[in-house]
């Protein structure tokens, strides 16, 4: 099939960007959307042009490196799906696809369609782990972790950092982002004694960073790749709560 | 040259108590005076950083990617191996050390393997402490399931993103000392090169990817957690940015390889499916559990899987072996695919891949047993290859996945370069010749959190180190050769593309060190790799400039370095004249077409040193002696 992109060229963060229009031929339905634009890429060079640059790394939706808006849905049209697991059949002959890079404050565009996403992990290192020294741990079993806690957190600790929940929310809101790694911990009986000050640092750096407020429109958890549930930011909202209460 | 593995005496199982209750201590008031520079955020190099960081030293940690948790062990999907036994179902510290000697074929130190088993315990203990969210049971103890052929449930797990949850855990701990200032981190940053001053790692030269200078650092000591170089062979399950640059820039500045023949090629990912196909994707083995692996009985059928009759099915693994069946090791299962498909009975439009089929798994145990089993699998599978395996048999084709050769270092983690420490997939050390499933996870941070903090603790606390500048000669040669190589690569200008190269490259090795080789084959890949690389220095198309993000010069820089890595493993293999693991030569097998070791000869580790870019690199060997298990010829028939 013959494809259609009108994708975001910017040379650096502080130049103007624009759109520019590419048409590729002969692709096959088997083919992914970043191969795709490893496609373009080739085509792009053989002409003696400058190639996109997009973040990629495991190409199996987990490292979190790729993300763009495909015609406006952060990764894209298929549900709980990174761009990189995005395959050709989900497009018809002689579609126009538009892509651009993630559009947020605290994401400020590096090239084309890749940004800078660091304001993720000063987020973390606020507080999003538990304090434990290596070689000081009790033995695995020591502590009994309810099966549903754990499968909870497991849900929430999938997150993979892409920074579609941002790109998604019309605040650009880190609050899916944070709130699934506090949920994770506060579900856990490791991650309970640093729960209060956990949930206070890592908010306060999350505004910090530049993000909105969360207003509810739940537009993050419709694109989150890993499908991370918005109750998470509710946990989060009864964690920074507690925080308020004397025996909380 | 005579390698040195520094084991130390005394019983095997007390090696490791010995050497932690003798080495020499570092007085906690200097650790901070002394900058250690880790490369590599994996599961190795984030708890090396994170340990260390812990201890007081001061840690530069580097990385590729935009973010430490990105690196490729994200990506590990199974699980994590230990020797809790808390199924109770006859573990122990002896038998994961022995099956992990076993399991790679005899061709890797005891003492190394007993010290991995030892601490893979503490390792499950930390990682649950820090909120691994691993699986339980309904107990809230923690469960296990049978990996990769095990006789016992030792492999611990979160669901199929363990690899996720461990990097996690470590990028935590990490992210931790970050804050306490004991960590300064520096990603997009790709290592170019070393300083080596007075025979001493000193510090390194690396390109920052963003703004394509030359930054220098330096330090006490250099440990590179990089990873493999399954890339090598373009098409592998390893991310994209994986490579063997570091690796290689050691073994130019003195540091010895080892084993580069030793790839594993795992047999259950998804089949290629087109030209520009950039990776595969692992299917984890688990599924052989309960799917049964099979091809058409003749040549050539083209009818769809399920108009093909039982009679009509060839269900070659459990005929081979009716007691493993389709868990035969992952060696012998890639294998025998390739042979079934070598002789025309491949299945899918390329021909290339091989039933794994859940229909009778389905049918005696329930879809939703299946379902609540590899639910996750099975989506991905259909959302890549768009068909639903629960109504037609997946199609599974091998695909090199991990390398067990690397670095060589000794019972410290230190390569033949003082100073020069290697954790993780990119050293040789644990996995011999052919690696059990769930165990990289374990040696990554074993090496990180367990050992490195004590052999680097002996190694800063018994060596001689002035302070060094980053103005220092060694620096300005190594960054100018650096920038000289960069600049070359763009230099070129001729008319074909990187990814061209790559997969031309990786076809070759893919052909000629894949699943079985012969003399013939890799003398002819040591002449194809050769002018292809001359080719490569030619005509490469480079586009763009140097001073800015620029994905495709980072890519051709790594290739020209797989170039001549490619080179390196057909020779190894070439010069290893028996089967062993992974590694199957023609020549050499049983009469039921078993891997042939010839263990007189070849009980060695092969280490490279490198000579020069016109000479052959030379071979030293490492004998490997057996003083706790006996060799057995393995037999999965
Ligand atoms: C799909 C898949 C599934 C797997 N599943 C399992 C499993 O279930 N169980 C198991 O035990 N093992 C598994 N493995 C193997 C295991 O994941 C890896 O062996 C292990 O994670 C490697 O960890 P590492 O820390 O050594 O290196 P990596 O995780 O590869 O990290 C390498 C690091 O080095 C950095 N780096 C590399 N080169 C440079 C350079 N030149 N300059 C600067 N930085 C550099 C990278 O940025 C990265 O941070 C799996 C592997 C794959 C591919
Ligand atoms: S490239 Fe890793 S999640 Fe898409």
């Amino acid at each position: 099939m013959k494809i259609n992109l009108s994708v975001w060229r910017q040379e650096n963060s502080q130049s103007d960007g624009s759109f520019y229009n590419y048409t590729i031929e002969n692709v096959q339905s088997d083919l992914s959307f970043l191969e795709l634009l490893d496609m373009l890429n080739e085509q792009l060079m053989a002409k003696g042009e400058i190639p996109v640059e997009f973040d990629h790394d495991c190409r199996e939706g987990i490292c979190g490196s790729c993300g763009m808006m495909v015609n406006g849905q952060a990764h894209g049209p298929q549900k709980k799906t990174a761009v990189c697991q995005l395959y050709m059949r989900n497009f018809k002959d002689g579609d126009t696809v538009t892509l651009e890079p993630w559009r947020a404050t605290a994401f400020p565009v590096i090239k084309d369609l890749v940004v800078d996403r660091s304001a993720f992990d000063r987020i973390v290192a606020a507080g999003g782990y538990v304090s434990v020294k290596t070689g000081s741990a009790p033995d695995a079993n020591a502590v009994l972790v309810k099966k549903t806690d754990a499968d909870q957190a497991f849900d929430y600790a999938t997150c993979i950092s892409c920074g579609a929940c941002v790109a998604a929310c019309p605040n650009a809101s880190a609050s899916l982002f944070t709130a699934a790694k506090i949920s994770h911990l506060a579900l856990l009986a490791q991650g309970n004694p640093e729960r209060k000050q956990r949930v206070v640092k890592m908010t306060q750096q999350m505004t910090a960073e530049g993000f909105g407020d969360c207003s509810n429109h739940g537009e993050c958890q419709a694109v989150c790749p890993k499908g991370i549930s918005i109750d998470a930011i509710a946990q989060m909202r009864r964690e920074y709560i507690r925080t308020k209460l004397p025996f909380g | 040259m005579t390698l040195n593995a520094r084991i130390p005496d005394g019983p095997l199982t007390e090696k490791w108590d010995k050497f932690k209750d003798h080495c020499k201590l570092v007085n906690p008031t200097n650790k901070a005076k002394h900058t250690i520079l880790v490369v590599g955020t994996g599961l190795a190099g984030a708890s090396a950083a994170a340990t260390l960081a812990e201890q007081g030293y001061q840690v530069k940690s580097f990385c590729i990617q935009d973010s430490p948790r990105r690196a490729h062990s994200i990506a590990a999907q199974g699980g994590i191996n230990a020797a809790k036994n808390y199924p109770n179902d006859g573990d122990s510290v002896w038998r994961l050390f022995y099956d992990t000697i076993k399991g790679g074929d005899y061709r890797s130190r005891e003492a190394n393997v007993y010290r991995l088993a030892q601490i893979s315990n503490q390792i499950i203990d930390h990682c649950v402490a820090q909120g691994v969210p691993f699986a339980r049971e309904y107990s809230g103890l923690l469960t296990n399931r049978s990996f990769g052929g095990a006789q016992v449930s030792r492999t611990f797990y979160a669901r199929g993103q363990t690899g996720q949850q461990l990097l996690l855990g470590a990028y935590g701990a990490m992210m931790r000392q970050v804050a306490a200032g004991r960590i300064e981190l520096f990603p997009r940053r790709e290592l170019l090169d070393f300083a080596v001053i007075e025979g001493q790692a000193r510090g390194i030269v690396v390109r920052n990817l963003l703004t394509g200078a030359f930054e220098r650092y330096a330090g006490d000591a250099v440990i590179l957690a990089t990873g493999g170089y399954s890339n090598v062979y373009y098409l592998s399950t390893n991310g994209k940015n994986s490579n063997v640059t570091a690796a290689w820039r050691a073994y130019k500045r003195g540091a010895l390889f080892a084993n580069p023949c030793f790839t594993q090629i795992h047999p259950t990912c998804i089949p290629v499916a087109s030209e520009f196909q950039s990776k595969l994707t692992l299917m984890s083995e688990s599924l052989r559990n309960d799917g049964r692996v099979w091809v058409p009985k003749k040549a050539g059928d083209k009818r769809k899987a399920n108009d093909i009759p039982e009679g009509d099915r060839d269900y070659y693994l459990e005929t081979r072996d009716p007691t493993f069946g389709n868990l035969v090791p992952r060696d012998v299962a890639s294998r025998n695919a390739k042979q079934v498909i070598d002789e025309g009975r491949g299945v899918g439009k390329t021909g290339l891949a091989v039933y794994l089929d859940f229909r009778d798994a389905i049918a005696s145990q329930g879809k939703d047993a299946i379902a609540a089993r590899y639910g996750n699998l099975f989506d991905m599978y259909q959302r890549i290859t768009g068909e639903d395996p629960y109504e037609v048999p997946m199609r599974i084709y091998p695909a090199v996945h991990y390398t067990m050769g690397g670095l060589w270092v000794d019972y410290h983690l230190m390569s033949t370069v003082p100073g020069l420490f290697v954790l993780g997939e990119a050293n040789f050390s644990d996995h011999g010749a052919n690696r059990l499933g769930a165990s990289a996870l374990m040696q990554g941070l074993a090496d990180g959190y367990f050992i490195i903090p004590y052999t680097l603790g002996d190694y800063i606390a018994t060596s001689d180190m002035e302070p060094v500048e980053t103005d220092h000669d060694a620096f300005g040669e190594a960054e100018a050769s650096a920038r000289a190589r960069t600049l070359k690569l763009l230099s070129i200008q001729g008319d074909k593309t990187v990814l061209r190269f790559h997969q031309d490259l990786g076809q070759l090795i893919w052909n000629g060190v894949g699943m079985s080789r012969s003399r013939k084959q890799l003398e002819q890949t040591i002449a194809d790799v050769r002018s292809l690389r001359a080719e490569f220095w030619q005509n490469l198309l480079v586009p763009g400039e140097a001073n800015t993000l620029n994905k495709n010069l980072e890519f051709a820089g790594r290739v020209a370095d797989f170039m001549e890595l490619g080179e390196l493993m057909a020779r190894d293999a070439l010069a290893r004249e028996e089967s062993c693991g992974s590694h199957f030569r023609s020549e050499y097998q049983t009469a039921d077409n078993e891997a042939q070791r010839i263990d007189e000869q070849y009980s060695t580790a092969a280490a490279w040193k490198y000579t020069g870019d016109e000479q052959p690199p030379e071979r030293f060997s490492e004998p490997l002696t057996f003083e706790n298990v006996k060799l057995t010829q393995r037999s999965y028939k």
